[in-house]
């Protein structure tokens, strides 16, 4: 019995947009990697996680956006998180994720700071 | 209700395909004590961060090791033991670097460690690598 988990990728305007839902944890955290590895291929540097459908989040899903964030924001981009539920929000808290990431509350307020410009 | 301890315990195969069956283990524990939903998610993390640290560094994902997972509760507190046979490690040497020092080192190593110690009001290791390597973490429960 897995975590169940999967990334639906789109995008807006050039913004890709990762929704995630399920269990992020070790076992599917590789499936979010190759998701925003994909679109740092595709040259999309501003990415949009939305967390709507996301139930749960153990570090090994804290440190895939760990792993890409400077490299995004070297590269002019930057990664802003949405809809987070309350329970995945206490995790990001305890690790003071609010302090590295903008996190909002969904996918249009998102986009629009993009295209707001500026990072972070 | 007469403070008496209940054990429960999990033997699993050593891979992450099995961390949603060890949460699912404690969670149902928990539910049976009567924990509060907060209280309930912080163990399931804690338990979650040990194994996944267990079946990735411990055991190198060797898949024949086996993890073990006792969970002991009693009217005050729920103790939870991971137990592996792998190879250890210094739990001291881990640092617990600054989040912003791990993005600029790209790294996000130690992280579990250290979201089990904020999460847990106590955890302890007795490594012994390659005979047994115990980490016990004690909740105290909100009554």
């Amino acid at each position: 019995m897995a975590s169940s988990f999967s990334v639906h990728a789109s995008e807006i305007a050039g913004i890709g947009i990762l929704a995630l839902d399920g269990f992020l944890d070790a076992h599917t955290a590789p499936q979010f990697d190759e998701a925003i590895q994909k679109e740092l291929n595709a040259g999309r540097r501003n990415l949009v996680v939305n967390c709507e459908k996301l139930t749960y989040i153990s570090s090994a899903g804290l440190g895939v956006f760990m792993s890409f964030i400077e490299e995004i924001r070297d590269a002019g981009g930057d990664i802003r998180i949405c809809g987070v539920v309350p329970k995945v929000l206490q995790v990001f808290e305890i690790l003071g994720f609010q302090t590295l990431f903008d996190i909002v509350s969904d996918v249009p307020t998102a986009v629009a700071r993009f295209q707001q410009g500026g990072q972070g | 209700m007469p403070n008496f301890e209940r054990k429960f315990l999990l033997h699993v195969p050593s891979s992450t395909e099995n961390l949603a069956l060890i949460r699912d283990f404690v969670a149902a524990i928990g539910k049976q004590a009567g924990l509060a939903e907060t209280e309930l998610s912080m163990i399931e993390l804690a338990v979650d961060e040990a194994c996944a640290n267990v079946i990735e560094h411990a055991y190198g994902s060797d898949q024949t090791k086996e993890v073990i997972v006792r969970a002991i509760l009693d009217n005050d507190t729920i103790t939870i033991e991971v137990i592996d046979t792998g190879k250890g490690f210094d739990p001291g040497s881990v640092e617990q670097k600054d989040l912003k020092r791990l993005v600029e080192e790209r790294r996000s190593g130690g992280l579990g460690m250290r979201m089990m110690k904020l999460v847990m009001d106590e955890v302890h290791y007795q490594i012994v690598p390659g005979e047994r390597n115990e980490l016990r973490m004690i909740k105290r429960l909100k009554r």
